[in-house]
């Protein structure tokens, strides 16, 4: 990518900070980016993302190196006598299982955790591709067209809204019991999550489509297709981000809770959730086992809010920039 | 007011009607079966065919639906003879399992519910709306940017981890609390506080976070509007600007926000009441799981549904009473 040259410096109205004598970025995501890089916090919640996605994407192969398998029950490693706990200090922490074993089955904590992100990341990042795209079709057409479109599908997402998200969520898990549960879950959490883009993205476009240039557009006999497509939806992409950006946190939240709840992935198929949820009867005991899926949770969730937080401010100045 | 209360009103009744319908049709599909659960141990097939065809099981979705509903105002029996069951109003369905209508089931469990609720709420309304204003009225120095750093953490916590923590530290390190039951307010408001602060905390963390944040962003919005600058420049004080003109405006958003996730907690916290084993609807609604107590299952949906659509009503209202703007949409 060339950097376009850096515009004259436009008279009195510069930015006070401006930056080092190196070429100022042009374009607006140019801009935006610049803004972000300059967050220390962003910077170091996109590393922790960047190690987790590769962590689980790299999965096989690091169990592989580290000759542990997510499944293979290892009953040496525990202790029957001392009620199945892990023998060694630290839930078992040896050369053989670099982050100890569960208590009782003795399975590889360490390949459960990266196979755990690998389910994680993927139910949330498909999930929040399909609200995406459900919640921006929506809401633009429902913003754009209005009238009884709009009433529509406002009162769809209204209804959609007031279910108890969770509990509804947890019902239709456990009344679908032979399908498979990735897809499940990603339908399930989607069907409840898009509502709250939609909202967003029609609140823009209403004010988006009364701006003077879409209205010149309008004017001069644009189609109403070139107009979405050219006009609005360009200017609704940093919101979406945004948006999309803070859902993955819930969304990882909310896989794991309804893992933890047992209708979410089923067992032999491991989770952050559904391995805290067996690490709760032993957080005393046996605090490694417990510590470190919370852990994982806690980091991921983490570094997906301060990266959105810093996508808010470069991109969207009006949301809570302060 | 009148007309759009009354608006209001109808669109709540279809919503909850609409909701209803969805729950039904969704468990219609799910695979238990309640004749046999009547019926008990030792029952021939015929015998289930007949108790089934007692039950209106056999009746089609709607026609069964329409039972439902009207039951809820009415009451009904289910079976005849003998074996019948009476479920009075309001007859939320009726739990073959522990031989119990659902209402009754749930307004037992009730009380636990909405204490442990309106306890977190006060919690994160004190410590988060405290912390937001702090942070405005304190911008831009160490406190403030201590502030928010923690918020973010704060919120990050997953609450599977704040709850064993404090349940480790509180209870058994230090031995300073008890292990959390659920004890009466009436019997001993005392016990009923010592025993609930350690859930109320581990609930009420992540929306004192998010709370702070939100306040925060809302009372800098408001102390740099013009009236603001009028009251100083009136020469207020400066205690009576921030209370007067700068809290009152900025603390409305966050009132819309309570009602909603009070709405949303009443009728019960998951995964809090399964971590502290406190006997509320969502303990019930779990362990209604693990039964496939369908009745139960669906009548917890509904009151939940309820909840919620009605805390968003007392939201409009509330709203609709402070700025009359909003009675028009």
């Amino acid at each position: 990518m060339t950097t376009p040259p850096a515009p004259a410096p436009a008279g009195g109205a510069g930015a006070p900070e401006a930056p080092a004598p190196s070429v100022a970025p042009a374009s607006p995501w140019a801009l935006a980016l610049h803004r972000v890089r300059r967050q220390k916090t962003a910077t170091v919640g996109a590393a922790v993302i960047a190690f987790f996605v590769l962590a689980a994407v790299l999965a096989p192969v690091l169990t592989a190196i580290s000759g542990t398998s997510p499944d293979a029950i290892d009953k040496k490693a525990v202790n029957p006598y001392l009620g199945g706990l892990p023998r060694g200090s630290l839930g078992g922490i040896s050369p053989e299982h670099w982050l100890g074993v569960e208590p009782m089955l003795g399975r590889d904590i360490f390949a459960r955790l990266l196979y755990g992100a690998q389910i994680s990341l993927l139910v949330a990042f498909v999930s929040a591709l399909l609200i995406t795209l459900i919640g921006t079709v929506l809401g633009i057409t429902a913003g754009y067209f209005g009238g009884r479109t709009d009433a529509v599908i406002s009162r769809f997402m209204d209804v959609m809204m007031s279910f108890p998200s969770l509990i509804f969520m947890i019902a239709l898990l456990s009344v679908a019991r032979d399908v498979n549960r990735v897809v499940l879950l990603i339908g399930v959490m989607s069907l409840f999550s898009w509502p709250y883009i939609a909202r967003v993205v029609r609140g823009q476009t209403l004010s988006l489509k009364h701006r003077e240039y879409v209205e010149a557009a309008r004017a001069s006999g644009t189609t109403n297709r070139r107009i979405l497509f050219g006009e609005i939806l360009p200017n609704l992409t940093g919101t979406v981000i945004v948006y999309v950006t803070l859902a993955v946190p819930g969304l990882i939240g909310t896989e794991a809770a309804l893992s933890f709840l047992g209708v979410g992935i089923r067992p032999p198929t491991p989770s952050w959730g559904q391995m805290i949820s067996d690490a709760v009867l032993y957080y005393k005991v046996d605090p490694m086992f417990f510590i470190l899926p919370s852990a994982c949770l806690f980091l991921v969730v983490l570094a997906f809010t301060l990266v959105g937080d810093a996508l808010r401010d470069a991109l969207d100045p009006k949301g809570g920039r302060t | 007011m009148i007309g759009f209360l009354l608006r209001r009103l109808l669109a709540m009744a279809a919503t909850l009607l609409a909701v209803c319908a969805l729950t039904f049709a969704v468990f219609y599909l799910l695979p238990s079966d309640p004749a046999a659960q009547f019926c008990g141990k030792d029952c021939s097939a015929d015998r289930i065919e007949l108790v089934r065809q007692q039950l209106g099981l056999a009746d089609p979705l709607a026609v069964q639906f329409w039972h439902y509903v009207t039951a809820v105002f009415a009451g009904r029996s289910y079976g005849t003879g003998q074996y019948a069951v009476q479920c009075d109003f309001p007859c939320f369905g009726y739990s073959f399992q522990s031989a119990q209508p659902v209402w009754d089931l749930m307004t037992d469990r009730l009380p636990t519910s909405v204490s442990l609720a309106l306890g977190a709420a006060v919690l994160w309304l004190l410590l988060g709306v405290g912390a937001g204003v702090l942070s405005a009225l304190r911008r831009g120095t160490w406190l403030d940017r201590t502030l928010m750093i923690g918020t973010i953490g704060i919120a990050a916590l997953p609450v599977y981890f704040t709850a064993m923590i404090l349940l480790y530290l509180v209870v058994s390190v230090a031995g300073l609390l008890p292990y959390p039951r659920y004890i009466a307010f009436g019997e001993d408001p005392v016990g009923w506080t010592t025993n609930l602060i350690l859930p109320w905390i581990a609930l009420a963390l992540l929306n004192a976070a998010i709370y702070a944040r939100m306040t925060r962003n809302s009372v800098i919005e408001t102390m740099a509007e013009p009236y603001v600058r009028t009251a100083r420049a009136k020469g207020l004080r400066e205690r009576r600007v921030v209370g007067r003109h700068g809290l009152r405006p900025a603390l409305t958003p966050v009132a819309t926000m309570l009602g909603m996730d009070l709405g949303g907690l009443l009728a019960g916290a998951l995964i809090t009441e399964s971590l502290f084993s406190l006997p509320g609807i969502g303990k019930l609604f779990a362990d209604s799981l693990n039964k496939a107590d369908q009745p139960v299952i669906m009548g917890i949906t509904l009151l939940a549904s309820f909840f919620i659509i009605s805390s968003n009503l007392v939201v409009d209202l509330v709203y609709a009473w402070i700025d009359p703007r909003a009675r028009l949409s």
